[in-house]
């Protein structure tokens, strides 16, 4: 069990309705589920189904086009500076400096995310990277990278995960290790939704099918 | 009150985070800033060959030549302060870390101006003596560069971050920062010309310090407004 970075603050993040655009193309609509403290989340469905920018709503990085998006039963906006620090977000790029060593990129983002002093060393434990802590990640094989990226989730203080595709070019070992990760986060009050095609072993995880919530096919008036 | 200083601080750390960040990555690189100076003092060599070599005729464009060549050094390395950050997924997290965008966008800034803009005012003595740039000249030349180019910095990165992911946006965003960049030049070299004909120099620097301050309240975040478009 690795000796984790409590979350602070955990709370429920609940979704209502959620709908959202590209461009002008609607992705999904109708998304809503909740989430408690030590639930899980994982969203599945075909490629291009909007699991990628459902995680990225949440983030607060696309703009929601309907719906609501509440924090222990409060509406938020997920791009408001208070909710930023609430969830930790992992995209498909890891987010890091070649030229920089494994522990200066992860202390870079853990200091930017307000974590712990020792959040960083204990997340390099954790995903199994204290031996490469000193090697500039130029020289660190795509698993690592993906794995110190996880790291930088892990050594955030924030209560809500959200994963897409984390286990890309990830091994065996280095599976077993995130969902250790996965369980010692939600044991200790935290939240995740991840967007895998894998099995990571996430007990008692729900399931959201993208598929489910397709949008209504646009309007013949509508269509260029 | 007490709420306002902890928050102030607060934005001072991540400025300097930042900063720093930025600084060692260009201190791995080396060779990025090293490009910006030596174009500076390539492109700024080239025009006696082309408009001969009579003393008083270069020491008469000296200014002028300093400044647009300055203008193009930084100008080309502009797509440094957002471009790699957008490819590899870190302006994004930037763009969503519990910190004011405006206050990490305006540190990128000033890290591009020590490792971009400083290096060519340290270099621009070495281009006025090449060109016989009367000695009365230099300290408001350097004056005027140390206010001009932070300028160049802060509105640059309002065009590198509003030409973000589009296509051909390295030759949309000289098309869109050249055009602003004109009155930090028209301001730049009627100070050196002032102080050679001795006429008073102030007024021209303090526009140009004008300039500086109003760049940096607006700059950072209307840039930051450009990285969250790029982003979404």
């Amino acid at each position: 069990m690795p000796a984790h970075i409590a979350p602070s603050r955990a709370g429920t993040l609940a979704v209502r309705d959620l709908g959202c655009l590209r461009g002008d193309v609607p992705v999904f609509a109708g998304v809503g589920f909740a989430l408690e403290p030590g639930a899980a989340l994982v969203l599945r469905g075909p490629n291009g189904s909007g699991k990628s920018s459902l995680l990225r709503v949440l983030a607060g990085l696309l703009p929601a086009a309907a719906g609501q998006i509440l924090w222990d039963g409060t509406p938020v906006d997920p791009a408001d500076e208070a909710h930023r620090g609430r969830v930790a977000y992992l995209g498909h790029a890891d987010a890091l400096k070649p030229v920089l060593t494994a522990r200066e990129n992860l202390a870079f983002w853990a200091r930017l995310q307000a974590a712990p002093a020792d959040a960083a060393q204990a997340a390099l434990d954790d995903l199994d990277l204290a031996s490469l802590a000193d090697t500039p990640v130029g020289r660190l094989s795509a698993g690592q990278r993906r794995r110190l990226a996880i790291a930088r989730v892990a050594a955030s203080a924030a209560p809500v995960w959200l994963l897409d595709e984390p286990a890309v070019s990830l091994d065996g070992a280095a599976l077993e290790r995130l969902a250790a990760v996965l369980a010692a986060h939600r044991d200790a009050g935290g939240s995740a939704v991840v967007a895998t095609h894998r099995t990571l072993g996430l007990p008692d995880a729900r399931e959201l099918d993208m598929a489910h919530h397709e949008p209504a096919p646009l309007p013949p008036e509508a269509v260029p | 009150m007490k709420e306002g200083g902890a928050v102030s601080a607060g934005m001072a750390a991540t400025f300097a985070h930042v900063l720093g960040r930025d600084l060692r990555l260009a201190l791995r690189q080396r060779g990025d800033a090293a490009l910006s100076v030596l174009f500076f003092v390539l492109a700024a060599s080239l025009f006696p060959f082309g408009v001969g070599a009579n003393a008083e005729l270069l020491a008469r464009i000296a200014p002028g030549v300093v400044w647009v060549t300055a203008l193009l050094a930084v100008l080309l390395s502009l797509d440094r302060l957002f471009e790699r950050d957008h490819l590899d997924g870190s302006l994004e997290l930037l763009a969503r870390a519990p910190a004011p965008l405006g206050v990490i966008v305006a540190a990128k800034m000033a890290a591009h101006w020590l490792t971009t803009g400083l290096p060519v005012v340290v270099a621009a003595p070495i281009i006025a003596g090449m060109y016989a740039l009367p000695p009365s000249g230099y300290p408001v030349l350097m004056m005027a560069m140390l206010l001009g180019t932070p300028c160049l910095s802060l509105i640059g990165g309002v065009g590198a971050a509003l030409t973000l992911g589009a296509r051909r946006g390295g030759v949309l965003m000289p098309l869109v920062v050249l055009p602003l960049y004109i009155p930090v030049l028209i301001f730049g070299v009627t100070a050196v010309d002032a102080s050679l004909a001795g006429l008073p120099v102030r007024p021209h620097l303090m526009l140009l310090g004008a300039m500086l301050l109003g760049a940096a309240a607006l700059a950072p975040w209307a840039a930051a407004a450009g990285v969250r478009q790029a982003v979404a």
